[in-house]
């Protein structure tokens, strides 16, 4: 998605002539998908008695619910992987080098989105970095290489996955201390077993008591 | 009950209410430097900042010379250079024109200006309509000198010192204010 600073205002800093990204396109069409899935689902999940739903399978079995659903399915399997590379002519002819590119592209931040990788944006800037990403595949540069020459040019912020900086270092941390955190209110919060039998009462409240406990007249 | 007991229930208690009020003092700060100017959670920097420029030979408008990375520098030995970067279909970069017009009367600062991804005629229709402020304008149609400066997107401003070493640089259009607090004692340290 394209981000505009306040600051900058206007209709677009850097505001590349971009279309949405396909990505997202994928993942709201999905969204409809499946909800359409789930209203078929339990429209025909209605009967309740054994009798009625098995004289409904078979006539449930062929219908056009059925095919849906299936087909639904298929392209919920299908459709995880969406990326945004629209015109073929940009895939390396290689299956594997194009392999390559998809895995150093998906760690790559689309810098005009910026929570999108270049794989997955339609910005003019992602397709351009994808292109180089395939160009330097092509000339034969290792993974390394390649993001290195990134990271050169648009800093660590360009990794999706960052490295361990003392920057980074709360954000690698936070899973152990939010643990630790965990542990420490287990231990503080935890009930204490009652150890030592309660005392005896005292001579008021046996009065008391048996006075309480005496039937009624 | 006794005393530690009711003490670590308070403690129970207060620790998550501590947690939350340090979030909320540490988000509302942000927001505040946010609205203030001091933090701009969409910059990511320039890495090209204090790094020498990379080298480019781009042609002009049309039939009119462009420059190279070389020219650049050359013409920073007697002062530092504005490299800007910008674009006709860039509608803040409309609205910097003037403010660069404005640099440009006031003389001290050479602009050399890169359009970025525009048609050549695009360009010169944009320069008369806003203006001309550049002493020199070279197209970089495929972005490759767009991507090498680090930029991501346009308009983009860098001030190049006599050693060719990028002094100063902001992710945006220049404004007056960025122009006297921040561009201008860049400037003056470059020369120093």
């Amino acid at each position: 998605m394209e981000s505009l600073s306040p600051l900058w205002g206007g209709a677009g800093w850097g505001a590349f002539p971009h279309s949405e990204s396909k990505g997202r396109k994928a993942f709201f069409s999905e969204e409809k998908k499946q909800k359409t899935f789930i209203s078929s689902a339990s429209s025909n999940d209605r009967g309740h008695f054994p009798h009625r739903r098995a004289a409904k399978k078979q006539k449930f079995f062929g219908s056009f619910f059925q095919k849906r659903t299936f087909f639904l399915l298929l392209f919920l399997l299908f459709s995880a992987h969406a990326y945004a590379v629209s015109d073929p002519r940009e895939m390396l002819p290689d299956p594997k080098q194009e392999a390559r590119a998809e895995a150093i592209g998906s760690q790559l931040r689309c810098l005009v989105c910026q929570n999108e990788s270049i794989e997955d944006s339609n910005a003019q800037l992602a397709a351009d970095l994808r292109a180089k990403v395939r160009e330097q595949i092509k000339a034969g540069r290792s993974n390394a290489e390649i993001m290195a020459w990134m990271v050169a040019r648009y800093g660590n912020f360009v990794r999706l996955r960052p490295p361990l900086t003392p920057a980074t270092f709360l954000l690698y941390a936070t899973p152990f201390l939010a643990l630790l955190a965990g542990a420490a209110a287990a231990w503080f919060g935890r009930t204490r077993q009652v150890s030592s039998p309660p005392l005896p009462l005292t001579a008021a409240e046996q009065a008391k008591l048996a006075e309480l406990s005496r039937p009624q007249a | 009950m006794n005393a530690t007991g009711i003490a670590r229930r308070r403690l129970m208690l207060l620790a998550p209410l501590g947690v939350a009020a340090v979030g909320g003092v540490a988000f509302w700060s942000m927001l505040d430097r946010m609205q203030e100017g001091k933090f701009d959670p969409h910059d990511i920097g320039n890495p090209m900042l204090g790094k020498h420029i990379p080298d480019f030979n781009l042609p002009g408008l049309g039939a009119s010379q462009g420059f190279s990375s070389r020219d650049l520098i050359a013409a920073a030995q007697t002062q530092p250079v504005l490299l800007n970067f910008f674009s006709s279909w860039c509608i803040p970069c409309a609205s910097e024109a003037a403010v660069l017009d404005e640099l440009q009367k006031m003389g001290g600062v050479p602009i050399w200006g890169i359009a970025y991804k525009d048609a050549p005629e695009k360009t010169q229709k944009f320069l008369d309509q806003y203006g001309n402020p550049y002493a020199r304008i070279a197209a970089d149609a495929s972005g490759d000198v767009f991507i090498n400066f680090g930029l991501y997107g346009v308009p983009e401003n860098f001030i190049i010192d006599r050693n060719g070493i990028i002094a100063w640089h902001i992710a945006g259009p220049l404004s007056d204010d960025a122009i006297e607090q921040q561009m201008l004692p860049a400037i003056a340290k470059a020369k120093a």
